[in-house]
C-alpha cells in the first residue's frame, strides 16, 4: 500500500509532468537570456516606473507564503490600509480617491499573487508612461493586450499578470539607467 | 460581480452532475458487483496476499473497529519517526530540520485522522520524503478508512439479521484503488498541465526583473495536493495552502479542485441510496444537507461581494469585494463559495485567509464545522449524519407516541445514549478548549502575547476557530494564531483523537447493535423516515443540538465583532 501511494502514484504523475509546459518544474519567463522569474508566482514590483503588485505578508519572498491575517475590524490594520490609499494617491496625482483599486491596499491570501484586476493596472498607466517617456495611449493599450478574459464567459475575473506586463513593458521602453 | 455568481452555480451543478454517478459506481464496488474498474482485482488480490489478508472474512462491529484502530495505531508510529528524523534522512534538498516532538504528536495525529491541522509551514517544516511518506500516504490512508467504515454502516442497515458486515480490509483496499488513486490521478494530471510543479529538485534561486534576489519553493506538489483535495484532507503542500499560485494556479484549477473535495460525501450520500434500495432516504439526507449548506454559503457571499465596511468609509471602492487575504484570479464570490464547502465537509483546505473575512462570513465558517453533518468529511459526515437521524428519530416517535424504528429496526435506550455521547462530545471539546485557553490568556496576556494576531472580539474567534476546527477534524484555520507552542500542539492533538475516534466508534457500534435486531417490516404505523417532514425534523434537531450549544461562544467572537464594524 506503501509503495502503491507514495512510489508508483507520484512516478505516473512526475512522468506525465515531462509532457507538460515547463516540465514539471513550473513555467519559467525568461528576459535577455536570463530566468526572471516563474509565471504563476508574484514578484515584488515596488519601483514606480514598474507596474506595482499587490502587498505583501511575506514581502514575496516565495520561499514562504502567508496571508496578513488581520481581522476585519483590526484598528492597526485600517490605519495601515489608510497609509496604502494615501501613498498610492501620492505616486499616481491624476487618480481620485474613490478610483484607488481596493487590491492594492489589502494583502493578499498567498503573499504571492501575481495578478491585478484590469482596472488596479489601468489606474497606474499614467503613472507609468510619465516616467517611462511613453504616450499614455501606448501603455494603457499594452495593458489591454495583457488582460486575461475569463475562460467561458463566467467561469472567474479578468485579471492581468504584472509579470508578463513589466516584460513586456520593458521589451518596449527600457528603463532608463 | 454577478457574473461570478454564475461561476459558483456551475461549479456545483457540475459537482451534483458527476456525483450521481459516481455515487452508483460506488455502490456497486462495495457490493462486489461488475463494474468499470474489475481489471485492478489481481493488484488488490496481490495486496492481501501478500499481507496474509482473508479478505472474504466477514466481521462483526467489533472487529471492524478493532481493525480500524490497529492499523491506526502502526501508522502514527511510522509518521512520528519519520517526522522526527527526517532532517538526516534524504530527500531534503532545502535541509529542512527534524520537527520537535509535540509538534511531530500535533502533525502526525492531524494527518492521521484525517484533519490536517498545521501549526509548521510546508515549505520550511518538512522534507520531500515527508511530503510523500507520511503526507501523502496519511491523506489516502485516512480518507480511506472513512469511506470504509461509512460502508460498514451502510452495509449493516440492510433489511436482514446479522452479525456480520462484511471485511474491513476489502473496504479500506478498494476505497483507495478503486476509487481516490484513480481520482486522484486525474486531478494531479489537470494540475500539472496547469503549472503546478511536480519535482524534486530543491528552490530555485533567482534575480527578479526589478532587481531583488528570491528563492522559490518548490517540490512533488501536483499529486499531494490532489489526494488532499479528494480525500477531503486540506493540509497544503505550502503554507498558503490553496491560495498558492502553485498550488492552486487558475480559476480552472480552482474550479477542478473544489470539485474534487465536495464530490465523495455527495456521493457517499447516494450510494447509500442505491446500495439499500431507498433513493427517498437519500434524496432526504441530501435535501437537509443541501438547505444548511445554502443557509451558510447565502450570507457569507453576500458580505464578502459587500467588502469591508471599515474601508468602504475610508472613500475607498469596494465593488470587487473584500479583498484581504484573498487572490484575484479567484475573485471573492468563488473565495466565498470555497471557504464554506471546506468548512461543511470536513477538508479545510482554504484558497483565501478565513481570517481575514468579514464576521458573519467567519460564523458561517464556524457553524459549518460546529454542525459538521452537512455532507461532511469522506465518509465520516454520513457517519456524524447518521446520529442526528437516530435523535431525530426517537424525538419524532416520541412526538407521536410510536416506538421509535429506523429501517426497519426498534431504536432502543443503548443506540439512544451512544448517540446522544456523540452529538454532545463535539460541544464539549470545543467549549472547554476554548474557556481553557481564554482564560490562560486572560490570566497572563503579556506572556502569551504571541497566541493572538487581532486584538478584542476577533481574537477570541481564532481561539473558537482552532478549537472547532480541531474537534471538526476540519484543518482550516484563523492563520494568524501563533499556534506551534506546546500548548496548543498538546491541548488540540488530544482533542484531535477523541474527535475523530468516538464519532467514528458510535455510529458503527449503533449500526452494529441495529443489525442484530429483529427486522420488522414497515406498515401503517412505522413513522416514515424518507419524508420532508421528516426532513425538517432532522434539520431541527441538528439546529438545537449542534448551534444553539454554541450560541453563546458566537456572541461574545463574530456577532460583536460584526454589530462593533456595521
Amino acid at each position: 500500500m506503501l509503495v502503491l501511494c507514495c512510489v508508483v502514484y507520484p512516478a505516473i504523475v512526475w512522468g506525465a509532468a515531462q509532457l507538460s509546459p515547463g516540465k514539471g518544474e513550473g513555467v519559467q519567463l525568461s528576459h535577455k537570456g536570463r530566468v526572471v522569474g516563474f509565471a504563476n508566482v508574484g514578484q515584488k514590483f515596488d519601483k514606480p516606473e514598474y507596474f506595482n503588485t499587490r502587498p505583501s505578508a511575506v514581502d514575496y519572498n516565495a520561499s514562504g507564503s502567508a496571508g496578513s491575517n488581520k481581522g476585519p475590524s483590526n484598528p492597526e490594520y485600517l490605519k495601515e490600509v489608510q497609509t496604502r490609499a494615501g501613498a498610492f494617491l501620492q505616486q499616481n496625482p491624476t487618480v481620485t480617491r474613490d478610483q484607488v483599486p481596493a487590491e492594492l491596499v489589502t494583502a493578499s491570501g498567498s503573499g504571492l499573487d501575481p495578478h491585478l484586476s484590469p482596472a488596479g493596472a489601468y489606474m497606474q498607466v499614467d503613472r507609468v508612461a510619465r516616467l517611462r517617456g511613453l504616450p499614455a495611449e501606448r501603455v494603457r493599450q499594452l495593458v489591454k493586450e495583457h488582460i486575461d478574459e475569463p475562460i467561458i464567459v463566467f467561469f472567474g475575473p479578468a485579471t492581468v499578470n504584472v509579470l508578463r506586463l513589466n516584460l513586456a513593458l520593458d521589451e518596449l521602453a527600457p528603463v532608463r539607467k | 460581480m454577478n457574473s461570478e455568481l454564475l461561476g459558483i452555480i456551475g461549479i456545483y451543478l457540475l459537482t451534483l452532475v458527476l456525483a450521481i454517478p459516481l455515487g452508483r459506481y460506488l455502490a456497486r464496488v462495495f457490493k462486489g458487483e461488475k463494474n468499470a474498474l474489475d481489471f485492478l482485482a489481481p493488484v488488490e488480490n496481490g495486496l492481501f496476499r501478500l499481507a496474509g489478508i482473508d479478505s472474504k472474512r466477514d466481521m462483526t462491529w467489533q472487529q471492524h473497529m478493532t481493525t480500524l484502530l490497529t492499523i491506526n495505531l502502526v501508522w502514527f508510529l511510522l509518521a512520528m519517526v519519520v517526522l522526527c528524523t527526517q532532517g538526516a534522512l534524504p530527500l531534503n534538498p532545502d535541509g529542512n530540520p527534524s520537527m520537535t516532538p509535540d509538534l511531530a504528536f500535533n502533525t502526525a495525529i492531524s494527518f492521521l485522522v484525517n484533519c490536517n491541522l498545521q501549526h509548521y509551514s510546508g515549505e520550511s517544516g518538512l522534507s520531500y520524503l515527508s511530503q510523500m511518506v507520511v503526507i501523502t500516504f496519511l491523506q489516502f490512508v485516512s480518507a480511506a478508512t472513512g469511506i470504509a467504515a461509512a460502508v460498514v454502516v451502510i452495509n449493516a442497515l440492510q433489511t436482514r439479521t446479522t452479525e456480520k458486515l462484511g471485511n474491513f480490509y476489502e473496504y479500506f483496499v478498494k476505497s483507495i484503488t478503486r476509487l481516490l488513486l484513480p481520482g486522484s490521478l486525474i486531478l494531479a494530471l489537470i494540475l500539472v498541465f496547469n503549472g503546478s510543479p511536480m519535482t524534486l529538485q530543491g528552490k530555485q534561486q533567482l534575480i527578479t526583473v526589478q532587481g531583488d534576489s528570491v528563492a522559490v519553493s518548490r517540490g512533488p506538489v501536483a499529486a499531494m495536493v490532489a489526494i488532499k483535495e479528494l480525500g477531503t484532507n486540506g493540509g497544503g503542500f505550502f503554507g498558503a495552502n490553496s491560495a498558492h499560485p502553485l498550488e492552486n494556479p487558475n480559476y480552472l484549477t480552482n474550479a477542478a479542485e473544489n470539485i474534487a473535495l465536495t464530490i465523495i460525501p455527495i456521493a457517499m450520500v447516494f450510494a447509500l441510496g442505491f446500495y439499500l434500495k431507498r433513493r427517498r432516504l437519500s434524496l432526504m439526507i441530501f435535501g437537509v444537507m443541501t438547505v444548511g449548506f445554502m443557509v451558510l454559503l447565502a450570507p457569507t457571499v453576500y458580505y464578502e461581494m459587500h467588502g469591508n465596511p471599515a474601508i468602504s468609509h475610508m472613500g475607498i471602492d469596494q465593488s470587487l469585494g473584500a479583498l484581504e487575504g484573498k487572490e484575484m484570479r479567484f475573485g471573492v464570490v468563488a473565495s466565498a463559495y470555497w471557504s464554506i464547502t471546506n468548512t461543511i465537509i470536513s477538508c479545510g483546505s482554504v484558497n483565501s485567509m478565513h481570517d481575514s473575512f468579514m464576521p458573519i462570513s467567519g460564523m458561517s465558517q464556524l457553524l459549518g464545522m460546529m454542525t459538521n453533518a452537512f455532507y461532511g468529511g469522506c465518509g465520516v459526515g454520513l457517519l456524524n449524519f447518521f446520529a442526528y437521524l437516530i435523535i431525530a428519530v426517537f424525538v419524532a416517535g416520541l412526538m407521536v407516541g410510536r416506538t421509535p424504528e429506523f429501517l426497519g429496526k426498534k431504536i432502543e435506550a443503548r443506540e439512544m445514549k451512544i448517540a446522544i455521547i456523540v452529538t454532545l462530545l463535539h460541544p464539549l471539546l470545543i467549549l472547554a478548549g476554548t474557556a481553557l485557553a481564554a482564560h490562560t490568556y486572560v490570566g497572563n496576556p503579556t506572556e502569551y502575547a504571541g497566541w493572538l494576531a487581532n486584538p478584542g472580539y476577533h481574537g477570541f474567534s481564532e481561539m473558537l476557530y482552532e478549537y472547532t476546527s480541531a474537534a471538526a477534524n476540519n484543518g482550516s484555520g484563523f492563520e494568524g494564531l501563533g499556534d506551534n507552542t506546546p500548548f496548543w500542539n498538546i491541548t488540540t492533538g488530544v482533542i484531535l483523537l477523541l474527535s475523530r475516534y468516538l464519532p467514528i466508534i458510535g455510529p458503527v457500534a449503533i449500526a452494529g447493535l441495529l443489525a442484530r435486531k429483529k427486522y420488522t417490516p414497515e406498515g401503517a404505523g412505522t413513522l416514515p423516515a424518507d419524508t420532508a417532514t421528516f426532513g425538517v425534523m432532522v434539520l431541527a434537531v441538528i439546529v438545537i443540538i449542534a448551534a444553539l450549544a454554541f450560541f453563546p461562544a458566537l456572541a461574545l467572537g463574530p456577532l460583536a465583532e460584526h454589530f462593533s464594524l456595521y
